[in-house]
């Protein structure tokens, strides 16, 4: 409806405007007519008194511009007026029109998405209420700064500080839903009791649970569905609160649901429902919820009204003190900070931050490569409308009647471009939203575009409008209507200086360059990661996890269960190997330990000898995997719990801890509070937790001796994936129809490690690509324009003999250039960016030949095509219709 | 024609003021009734005459309305508001004391001073 009034009152003001410029029409002919009335009076003829009437009214068409002005209001006419020429302008340069358009299209795009990503992840607070005051704990243990908490610690830190109106304690875990008789693999939150009290979130059905609930160990068999879950597995039937579900085959009732905006406390991770935490042992098997060494909880707390962030820090380590004094075994020189909640404390927080904030900067670099592209092609439209605009300026416009149109134009072209720019970037928001890129877990990248991103790319768009509008104002203001009319074009005399515009294309350039660059890098980067040595070899490989505690499996039943369902594959025809381990390398999640020498007696974490990752695998496991063993012997069946305890160490973890490889075999190391621990083998280093890290110490132990329930199985087959799936689920399915399991490739598992750097060299290799873009435009426009201008000249060097190539050069030198100038400038740029990139992508180094080369390449041949067209068009001139011409 | 003088900067305004206020008149005849009163010794270039009519009728010291011309054409009549009849009270004061004093800055002899 609103529209609609405001279309009757646009409406209103035209028919309205055409009333007052009719009225006013009417009224200044009867002055004409009236003067010619009495001129003719006094004697002159008819024809001559009318001529003379005119002549003493003076310009009609300026009186009555003046008139209008005087009579005020009339903005929106002039508005009107405005956009209507500009659109015929515009309508009748097509190809300017629509490289202009698409241009901005392209940097609004790019920016609002880039935006969109930066608000979502960084700027926007957390969707529960007073999340301004809501700050997350992070522990910094000798100087590990990515580490989580343990639950003695959460309640020692919840009872004594005295900063925090309350703090939550929450950790992500898998587990096995019973609806009917099969089980679904679903993901949630184990939270302290205060969870949802603390947050003050309400519950959209039933109720949520409280602390008075938590009556110690397996106490609390509630859980609260999340709205997403309840839709879709339970039909949004209301009935489900109340219900007793089996979670892992233990009843729970369903006290609630949670409200649809509630995604839990951090940014990535949905959780399909949430369970209390003291209830961990039958989630996830074990509990450790005794052991302050065992840590994997993450805290968040509204700070109490009056505490500063710096105050309420201050606070916590003196906890902090208490605890390293009174647990030094675990708690050695711990320390806490506060930290933004929302993205699992620094370990995402940070690069998260530092890529969106380094996008963001690449995407306003674009935003100006864009503008000063747009800035150069109105000022080549200025300078090829001079003759028109002297011309007006003769009929008696004003200065700043012409720049308001120009001005007009150049928002016109914006808005256009914004509004195409920000189509383009809500369906790629959406899109990413959407996007789940780990499989079978709740992750994905909530960037839904709110109010702020369409207000920046508007604010973007106007602002970039008026940037590169006010360029050609300069050649307006010193314009001389006598001059231009007489001299024709302006001819060769403007060419010969550095003008604003070289400036501008030379900077641009350099940004394009200097984008093209860093995308090649990172590229290059990401394709070398892609076949250094993992350490493992993940092709023709499927993994099948289960958790056998999702199906009540229990003590050894546990184990001799595992061993079957190896057994059972490994009989499966096509099948060349099979283990199981209760980690892979580069799956999302990992275990390290810190390792003490065999000498150490004090095993607080500073006496380490080293921090390794740590792997819990079955015999057979090596073969699965294709890991490399260098020395020694891998685990048989016989290395089992009444069997002493060995464990394979990698080539890092031996140097580091024993010296040498040799010196390893046969070796005694310690772990987790004295367990002595023999070497029987040394494996080959691999990639554990990112592709990026470098050398890292790891050990296996024999999953017989350090029993697991959570496993994944790896089996390596001759076979097609899909049928070995199908086979795979047809013999889990013989073994127990109840087990839960998912079966995936190992490369699909591998996305999940490979999704940073790839996500990295896809932001990057777009924005490559978009610099390559405006590069083309930007030159192509200055070539064409610089040829176009030049034509009569080329005309007259042809006439007189001139070669092809003296042609080429008088036409397009300059634009090479000022091309290979600025190439060289966004190169230099380039290696230096690549330096922060190297944070993100493995090895991305700069100082690679082939990288420079590429770039070099890359912008001679983006030159060669923008200057193509023009070049043509340079040798084709025919010098006699060109000098009949004009 | 050579002895008409060029009108100062804001006396059009007056002018009109002055003109209409004896009576209602259309474009022309507020030339007219300038060139009467002046004893035709002030050049206006004749257009100049509408956007300082507009803009008086925008400020509310003149008002228009519709009417019929000498010849029977319709033709727009201005006449004064009481806010205009104000304005040219006052800028006629202004005018006069304006004027005495230039009057006597320039009549003045070497002695005097």
């Amino acid at each position: 409806m609103r529209f609609f009034a405001w279309l009757r009152s646009v409406a209103a003001k035209f028919f309205r405007h055409s009333q007052t410029a009719n009225d006013m029409d009417e009224e200044l002919r009867l002055h004409i007519q009236l003067r010619a009335d009495d001129l003719e009076r006094e004697g002159l003829g008819r024809v001559e008194a009318e001529r003379r009437a005119r002549i003493e009214f003076g310009g009609y068409e300026r009186y009555k511009e003046e008139s209008h002005e005087a009579l005020g209001g009339n903005f929106v006419e002039t508005l009107v007026q405005d956009v209507r020429f500009s659109l015929r302008l515009l309508h009748k340069s097509p190809g300017f029109a629509i490289t202009a358009v698409l241009t901005l299209a392209l940097a609004i795009g790019a920016n609002a998405v880039v935006f969109g990503v930066l608000d979502a992840l960084v700027l926007r607070p957390l969707n529960v209420p007073d999340a301004q005051n809501l700050y997350a704990i992070q522990p910094t243990i000798q100087h590990n700064d990515w580490s989580s908490h343990s639950y003695p610690d959460y309640l020692d830190l919840r009872d004594r500080n005295r900063s925090f109106d309350g703090i939550v304690a929450y950790e992500m875990a898998p587990a096995g839903l019973y609806a009917g008789d099969r089980a679904s693999p679903i993901w949630l939150y184990e939270t302290s009791g205060n969870y949802f009290d603390e947050l003050k979130i309400q519950p959209y059905l039933g109720r949520f649970f409280h602390s008075a609930d938590e009556h110690g160990p397996n106490s609390a068999p509630y859980i609260v569905l999340s709205y997403d879950y309840w839709r879709s597995h339970f039909l949004g039937d209301p009935s489900v609160v109340g219900r007793a579900l089996e979670l892992n085959k233990f009843p729970y009732t369903v006290l609630g649901v949670a409200p649809p905006q509630f995604r839990g406390t951090e940014l990535f991770f949905a959780p399909d429902l949430w369970a209390p935490l003291v209830n961990k042992e039958q989630i996830e098997g074990y509990s450790g919820l005794t052991s302050r060494g065992e840590r994997g909880l993450w805290l968040a707390g509204h700070l109490t009204p009056g505490v500063t962030p710096a105050e309420a820090a201050a606070d916590l380590n003196l906890v902090a003190s208490y605890l390293a004094k009174t647990y030094p075994k675990d708690d050695d020189g711990i320390r806490f900070s506060l930290a933004r909640p929302g993205l699992i404390g620094n370990m995402l927080g940070g690069p998260v931050r530092a890529f969106a904030g380094g996008l963001m900067a690449l995407a306003g670099l674009i935003m100006l490569a864009a503008c000063a592209n747009l800035g150069s092609l109105f000022a080549a439209r200025t300078a090829d409308r001079s003759r028109e605009v002297a011309l007006r300026l003769a009929l008696g416009s004003t200065r700043k009647r012409i720049l308001r149109q120009l001005l007009t134009e150049a928002a016109l072209v914006s808005l256009i471009g914004g509004v195409l720019g920000m189509l383009a970037a809500v369906l790629l928001l959406h899109w990413l939203s959407a996007w789940q890129p780990v499989p079978d877990m709740p992750i994905n990248v909530p960037v839904n575009p709110n109010a702020s991103t369409y207000i920046a790319a508007l604010v973007m768009a106007v602002a970039s409008g008026f940037l590169f509008g006010i360029v050609p104002a300069r050649q307006i203001m010193k314009a001389d209507p006598y001059l231009v009319i007489k001299s024709g074009p302006v001819g060769a005399a403007g060419t010969r200086r550095f003008t604003l515009r070289d400036v501008l294309l030379t900077g641009q350039i350099a940004v394009c360059a200097m984008l093209v660059t860093a995308s090649l890098v990172a590229v290059r980067g990401m394709v070398r990661s892609l076949h250094s040595n993992f350490g493992f070899d993940p092709q023709n490989t499927m993994q099948v996890n289960t958790d056998l505690d999702m199906a009540r499996y229990s003590g050894d039943q546990v184990q001799a269960m595992q061993r079957r369902i190896q057994d059972a594959v490994a009989a499966i025809p096509g099948v060349t190997a099979a283990g199981y381990a209760d980690g892979i390398p580069l799956n999302l999640g990992w275990r390290d330990s810190t390792v003490f020498a065999d000498s150490t007696t004090d095993y607080r974490p500073s006496n380490g000898a080293a921090d390794s990752m740590e792997y819990r695998i079955s015999p057979g496991y090596f073969k699965a995997a294709a890991t490399t063993l260098i020395a020694g012997r891998a685990f048989t069946w016989h290395d089992d719990k009444n069997a002493p305890r060995v464990a394979v160490v990698n080539e890092e973890f031996a140097r580091k801890v024993f010296g040498s490889v040799d010196k390893a075999i046969g070796g005694y190391f310690k772990i987790w509070g004295g367990t002595r621990v023999q070497v029987v083998g040394v494996a080959e280093d691999g990639k554990y937790k990112t592709l990026a890290e470098d050398p890292q110490p790891a050990m296996f132990v024999s999953i017989l001796q350090f029993p697991s329930s959570s496993t994944w199985l790896l089996v390596r087959s001759r076979r097609d994936p899909q049928q070995l799936a199908t086979e795979l689920e047809r013999v889990l399915r013989g073994l127990d129809a109840g087990l839960p399991f998912t079966i995936n490739t190992w490369h699909k598992k591998l996305d999940t490690a490979l999704f940073v750097p790839r996500a990295a060299t896809m932001a990057l290799g777009i924005l490559g690509v978009m610099g390559a873009m405006l590069a083309v435009t930007g030159i192509f426009g200055m070539a064409a324009y610089s040829v176009s201008k030049r034509m009569r000249e080329m005309g007259i060097r042809i006439a007189l003999g001139a070669q092809r190539r003296e042609v080429l050069q008088a036409a397009l030198g300059r634009a090479v250039r000022l091309l290979a100038f600025g190439s060289a400038a966004g190169l230099l740029l380039g290696l230096l960016a690549s330096r922060v990139l190297a944070f993100i992508v493995y090895q991305a180094t700069p100082r690679d030949p082939l990288v420079l080369a590429g770039v070099v390449l890359a912008m001679s041949l983006l030159g060669l095509l923008a200057t193509w067209i023009p070049a043509q068009r340079a040798l084709s001139v025919d010098p006699l219709i060109l000098l009949r011409d004009e | 024609m050579t002895d008409q003088a060029q009108l100062l900067p804001g006396t059009l305004d007056l002018l009109i003021l002055r003109a209409v206020s004896l009576g209602p008149l259309h474009g022309y005849g507020v030339l007219l009734r300038i060139g009467q009163i002046s004893g035709n010794a002030l050049l206006i270039e004749q257009g100049a005459l509408y956007p300082g009519l507009f803009r008086l009728v925008r400020q509310g010291l003149l008002k228009a309305s519709w009417g019929t011309s000498e010849n029977n054409r319709r033709a727009k009549f201005y006449e004064l508001t009481a806010a205009g009849r104000n304005r040219l009270r006052e800028e006629t004061d202004n005018w006069n004391r304006l004027a005495t004093a230039i009057g006597c800055a320039l009549a003045a002899q070497p002695e005097e001073t």
